[in-house]
């Protein structure tokens, strides 16, 4: 069987009867069996559910029916998304037995259109991190280096596609954690607009940023499962009645012309010499293929991780009030109530979710919520201005994803704010709710992969998939 | 510095969170830092701006608030009990709340 599957493969196999639904998911399994010892990329598997929805891939192949856009492709899902029947523990232990009654509306999507559930992903502890080491089941290991973190939050679902224990998977997305992943694994990684995909289902853990979106191994596989899982859903107020593009049909068209901003913001002091010299390399592509390349100022992007950490560490500690030991999840029990509460969330929450729950709650709290958080929200409106302002001028944003390539595990666990400026680059575009996608840029040290990171304005997924399969079709992840 | 030892304990109360003497010290210590961080934002004049608390505009969610109330059967009552630390169907069981 070919190593590497992707959606295309795939339905080639099935129709041609190279392959059986059931004989992929077998693959699938058995590289997970190989290689997830090692990685700790996935926390569950849920075979029951995937033979379930091979059979009946396998079914239709037989009776020469047509086969929906995804049929047969085995994915992986974060475990923050809910899966029913499917143990969904959030990376934490608060919720370490917890079964959801429903499915996320993604997930529900993706099989409706045919792909085959293999298990969920590790990640930080409620989404929360940017190396995977805030999870409570263990870290995951970047399958390029393993002495390396593959990034977070959705650093299992990246460490999956790289190693190729999934054709693709589900991540999301709050201040960087499906992009930078994605950057540190080598794998092209997406967050579209705020809005652009329903969360239901999704364990809340800032709400006003946090985003579902696929990673894969080629930006026309992340362009497909957009497709499925975008568009409005009645079940999250907040997904958008927007029109969903055919963003396959937009891939090919020429980017030749198109203007794109290089923020000079995004390539200042902290950046890995290495890091910069590969998106230099990868900015030239972008020349190569006729795009014109335009110098822009973002004004604010350097208070954006202030910001960031005012507005999600509050929009959590609210959130995550809910973890009580009454309904569901971990109780410790005490003879009075707010005793239970106590010990329950002192008990259940790792050090990072504590933090931040702190953190928010102080910053929320009575004489400091306008120092901190109508500041941070009022300077999140200057960033989102940048935003507006840039589009004016230019089609794209063109900035590293990352200053630095995979860390060592451990490195930087003791420094709580050195991991917070980690994301310097990725959380400018969560506040301002625009849609952006991490694409391999070359690697290195001959082996540490380095992400180009691209925005777009508001619903212009299309346009940031079009750039991102040039730059894949010329040759950007050898840069 | 900005956050003192009392403020964390006040805060813990607030949030329902116990927490360790070793783990009052050190998340003072570390959100000391972190606000003196944020504390950044004060270099920018923001009193002309309006605070922005979310992404969207109203046209982009046209029935968000105004999808009819209509009550509709839960199927999974017994699943979700099941899952509960301490159910009591139909009921999910606390310590008790208000001495009689």
């Amino acid at each position: 069987m070919a190593d590497t599957w992707t959606i295309d493969s795939v339905r080639t196999a099935l129709t041609t009867n190279k392959v059986s639904a059931r004989e992929l998911a077998d693959e699938f399994f058995g590289r997970i069996r190989a290689r997830n010892p090692e990685l700790n990329a996935f926390l569950a598997l849920s075979p029951e559910r995937a033979y379930a929805q091979a059979a009946k891939i396998d079914a239709s192949v037989a009776a020469g029916q047509p086969l929906p856009l995804l049929a047969g492709v085995p994915i992986a899902i974060k475990d923050v998304i809910s899966t029913r029947g499917v143990k969904t523990t959030c990376g934490s232990k608060i919720l370490e037995n917890y079964i959801p009654p429903y499915d996320a509306t993604a997930v529900e999507r993706l099989e409706a259109a045919g792909a085959v559930v293999l298990g969920k992903t590790n990640c930080d502890e409620f989404a929360m991190g940017s190396s995977n080491e805030n999870s409570a089941y263990g870290a995951v290991r970047n399958p390029e280096a393993t002495d390396r973190v593959p990034g977070g939050s959705s650093g299992g679902s990246a460490a999956a596609v790289a190693a190729g224990l999934a054709v693709a998977a589900l991540g999301t997305d709050t201040g960087g954690s499906i992009r930078q992943p994605g950057a540190l694994c080598g794998v092209p990684a997406m967050m579209g607009s705020y809005g652009r995909v329903s969360r239901y289902g999704l364990i809340a853990f800032a709400s006003s940023l946090d985003r579902i979106g696929p990673l894969a191994t080629n930006v026309r596989d992340v362009a497909a499962i957009l497709q499925v899982i975008a568009g409005r859903d009645p079940n999250d107020s907040t997904s958008t009645t927007e029109l969903v593009p055919d963003y396959g049909a937009e891939l090919d068209k020429p980017v030749k012309g198109l203007r794109l901003g290089i923020p000079k913001e995004y390539f200042g002091a902290g950046m890995d010499e290495g890091v910069r010299k590969k998106v230099e390399a990868g900015i030239a592509i972008f020349r190569k293929l006729g795009c014109e390349l335009v110098e822009i100022a973002m004004p604010h992007t350097d208070y954006a991780i202030a910001t960031y950490y005012v507005i999600a560490t509050a929009e959590a500690s609210s959130n995550l009030a809910r973890y009580d030991g009454v309904r569901y999840g971990l109780r410790v029990d005490d003879p009075t109530l707010l005793g239970m509460y106590r010990k329950t969330r002192g008990a259940g929450f790792g050090p990072e979710v504590k933090r931040r729950i702190v953190l928010g709650t102080y910053v929320l709290s009575a004489g400091y919520w306008d120092a901190y958080y109508l500041k941070g929200q009022k300077v999140r409106a200057l960033i989102a201005q940048d935003f507006r302002d840039a589009f004016t001028k230019v089609d794209a944003i063109i900035t590293p994803t990352s200053p630095v390539p995979a860390f060592r595990l451990g490195e930087r666990t003791n420094d709580p704010l050195q991991m917070y400026l980690a994301d310097i680059y990725t959380v400018t575009g969560s506040l301002a709710g625009v849609p952006g996608i991490s694409i391999p840029c070359g690697k290195v040290c001959g082996k540490l992969p380095v992400g180009l990171q691209i925005f777009g304005p508001a619903f212009g997924e299309a346009r940031v998939l079009q750039l991102a399969h040039a730059f894949e079709q010329a040759g950007g992840a050898t840069v | 510095m900005k956050i003192s030892r009392a403020d964390v304990v006040r805060v813990a109360e607030l949030a329902y969170l116990d927490l360790s003497e070793d783990e009052l010290e050190m998340y003072r210590a570390q959100i000391d830092e972190i606000l003196e961080y944020i504390g950044k934002l004060n270099q920018l004049d923001t009193s002309a701006v309006e605070p922005m608390a979310q992404v969207l505009a109203d046209c982009q969610t046209t029935d968000s608030t105004l999808r009819d109330d209509v009550i509709v059967p839960c199927q999974t009552t017994g699943e979700i009990l099941r899952q509960a630390p301490d159910p009591a169907p139909p009921y999910f069981r606390a310590p008790k709340v208000i001495e009689r």
